[in-house]
């Protein structure tokens, strides 16, 4: 592992010569008859946050899904940590698994067991830790992502969707990994919710060195929070790296999604007004 | 399980200085170490207990996570709790960060209620009791809905959903074929084979083939396809409509204005009421074609004589009685399927547990029903 030291703070300005903690080469994946990657490439640095982008139903998911192994890929490379993907043997696997956390689009929480077993299942499975520890760092896990110990003892299903998108994310995070995976966190949170969800992403990032990998559809978090930006589109990456490169970008999709009449009010908004001043304030106690 | 092996170990060093005690940390504070972040998190407060002033130098820290801190400002706390004073010295900027995030609380355990034993174990009885009683309750309220919701598509045919009903019979009836064949055939064969080696003994094998004609059209027929149909179509039809009801789909037709029952229920307990029969009467020929094979192989019953004997042992009644009590079957079956599927509720555990629970009882319900039958028809001496 290298030191940590080196992910902080300098994500924000992008060095050249920078880890690749992720890199996918030529990716082709398909189903069926019908190809949904065609050649993508794509470099995640260490300690960056990166937003993913792209049109409902282009593959954002399943390009997660394709690094994370889940979806079988028909041709390219993966390279995760530096480590061929393909070439792992099983318990090079594990230890790869056990150094990222993931936020499925849906929550993914197991549905039979409360929100603390759900955060204290990967610590069991591959610590050993004393029961009152797990239950702190499950109490201290939820938390950091602003859920209430009320909610602890609950069960996925008696969660709303806010709550079990913050369980989900206090999960991803139970064993502190290097590496996350976020598909859409924000979505179907209300902005103020969202800008916390944001701020806690941030904040995560810079105290604990994270790499992020986030699928999004919200611009409040590409502006506020990513690092870089990558957009999908007809199967490939069409652009990518710092938000303005892609605003001034004259790619069809991009002038749409940024200029359209959503993307636009806010960039507007942007220009006129600095960061800290509109952000909505966060409400610790 | 599989532990990360860990590079710096987290470690504590304890010097005494002028003042009071220095604790030098050490190594990857972090989750990897296990047991041993835990135990080096207990030292600190071990190591420095005795003393007035405590310094924790974080300088050697090579890496820290949020177990890590947590584990450090727990320890911070249970000194500062003892009168100790404690200060933090060398901390990188973006490990304070981290330790702010984590300082100490106190999380409270949600209080349970406790109860004693004999109360428990009295409680449980009781909602044990009520539970079966509203089981039964909601097993005829469900029945009823059912009537009268088959009442409504028949004087409305043009709502029915013939498409899914054909499916379902196909899913339900055809498939099923080949194992209700087969293991039908099995049993009329085992049977055959024991009435002829029992029945040698007081020279009476060729009864065997009454026996076989009785027994496998009165009972065994039907049985046997009720069983293996509440295990594979019951379970099915509850596992369906359970994940249906965990992901809301149920709550979706509802909302629509469309009554489950009508859309999801009726074609699949109608498919299991027109296909039992049709597989009760498969089932009856498989057994007795198994039957007649072990007569003749085993006993030396000619095909021709096996069919004269059975003609003079079974009438048209026999038959009958095992494809009557078919439809009543498959509507037990497809009821209790059902309900159990609708009454899923949120986790993968208890989609299981209703599935499980869908088999067992229609499968018990199912033998009772042939009980109840048998009296009946012995009553009217079919
Ligand atoms: N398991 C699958 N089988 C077939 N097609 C799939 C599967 N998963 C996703 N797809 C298709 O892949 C495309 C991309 O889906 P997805 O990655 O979920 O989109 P999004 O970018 O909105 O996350 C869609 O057209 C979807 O229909
Ligand atoms: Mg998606």
């Amino acid at each position: 592992m290298t030191n940590s030291s080196t992910t902080l703070n300098g994500a924000l300005q992008p060095r050249p010569n920078r880890d690749i903690i992720i890199s996918v080469r030529d990716l082709v994946v398909g189903f069926g008859d019908k190809t949904i990657m065609k050649g993508l490439n794509l470099d995640v640095y260490r300690g960056e946050v990166l937003g993913f982008v792209g049109g409902s139903g282009q593959g954002k998911s399943v390009l997660t899904r394709a690094i994370l192994g889940l979806v079988p890929t028909r041709g390219g490379a993966i390279r995760i940590f530096g480590q061929d993907r393909d070439a792992l043997g099983p318990i090079e696997r594990r230890a790869l698994e056990q150094r990222w956390g993931v936020l499925f689009q849906n929550g993914a929480l197991f549905s039979g067991l409360t929100v603390k077993q759900n955060i204290q299942m990967p610590m069991r499975e591959t610590r050993e830790l004393s029961q009152p520890l797990m239950d702190e760092l499950a109490m201290l896990k939820l938390e950091l992502v602003g859920l209430g110990s009320d909610a602890a003892d609950k069960f996925p299903s008696e969660l709303s969707g806010g709550m079990v998108k913050r369980a989900a994310l206090a999960r991803a995070l139970a064993l502190d990994p290097e590496l996350v995976f976020l598909d859409e966190p924000t979505s179907g949170l209300d902005p103020i919710s969202a800008a916390e969800f944001d701020e806690l992403i941030g904040t995560l990032q810079q105290t604990l060195g994270l790499t992020v990998f986030m699928v999004t559809h919200d611009l409040d978090s590409l502006y506020s929070i990513c690092d870089r930006v990558a957009a999908l589109a007809e199967g490939r990456v069409i652009a990518s790296g710092p938000l303005e490169t892609l605003l001034a970008s004259d790619h069809p999709w991009l002038r749409a999604y940024f200029h359209g009449v959503r993307g636009g009010r806010l960039s507007a908004a942007r220009v006129e007004q600095k960061d800290e001043e509109w952000k909505p304030a966060p409400t610790t106690p | 399980m599989t532990v990360a092996a860990v590079q710096r170990p987290p470690k504590v060093m304890r010097q005494a200085s002028a003042e009071g005690v220095r604790l030098s940390l050490s190594g990857d504070w972090t989750l990897v170490a296990s047991q041993h972040l835990e135990n080096e998190g207990r030292r600190i407060v071990d190591e420095a207990r005795r003393d007035r002033m405590v310094a924790i130098d974080l300088s050697a820290v090579s890496q820290l996570d949020t177990a890590g801190a947590w584990l450090i400002n727990r320890a911070r706390h249970d000194l500062a709790r003892r009168d100790i004073a404690v200060a933090l010295e060398h901390v990188r900027p973006e490990y304070l960060t981290l330790l702010e995030e984590t300082h100490y609380r106190a999380f409270e355990a949600p209080a349970r209620p406790r109860l004693n034993l004999v109360f428990a174990l009295l409680s449980d009885l009781g909602e044990s009791a009520v539970d079966a009683l509203r089981e039964f309750y909601r097993g005829v309220s469900f029945l009823g809905e059912f009537m009268a919701s088959m009442i409504y598509v028949a004087t409305h045919p043009q709502r029915f959903r013939f498409t899914s009903l054909v499916a379902q019979i196909e899913l339900i009836g055809f498939r099923s074929v080949p194992i209700i064949v087969l293991i039908n055939v099995l049993v009329g064969g085992i049977v055959a084979q024991q009435g002829i080696f029992q029945l040698l003994k007081f020279g009476a094998s060729s009864y065997t083939v009454s026996l076989i004609g009785i027994l496998v059209l009165r009972e065994l027929g039907v049985l046997l396809t009720s069983i293996m149909i509440a295990g594979r179509s019951g379970s099915a039809i509850t596992a369906e409509l359970g994940s249906m009801k965990m992901r809301e789909e149920i709550d979706a037709l509802l909302v629509m204005g469309l009554s489950p029952i009508e859309v999801l229920i009726a074609p699949r307990v109608l498919g299991l009421i027109i296909s039992l029969p049709i597989l009760t009467f498969i089932a009856d020929m498989a057994a007795l074609f198994g039957g007649m094979v072990v007569s003749w192989w085993y006993g030396g019953i000619s095909p021709v004589a096996f069919a004269s004997l059975l003609k003079d042992a079974i009438a048209l009644h026999t038959f009958m009685v095992g494809i009557i009590k078919a439809p009543f079957m498959a509507l037990v079956i497809g009821l209790i399927a059902s309900m159990d599927g609708l009454a899923t509720k949120g986790s993968a555990e208890s989609l299981g547990r209703q599935v499980t629970s869908s088999v067992v009882k229609s499968i018990f319900m199912v033998i009772v029903m042939d009980g109840l039958f048998a009296v009946f028809f012995a009553s009217i001496d079919y």
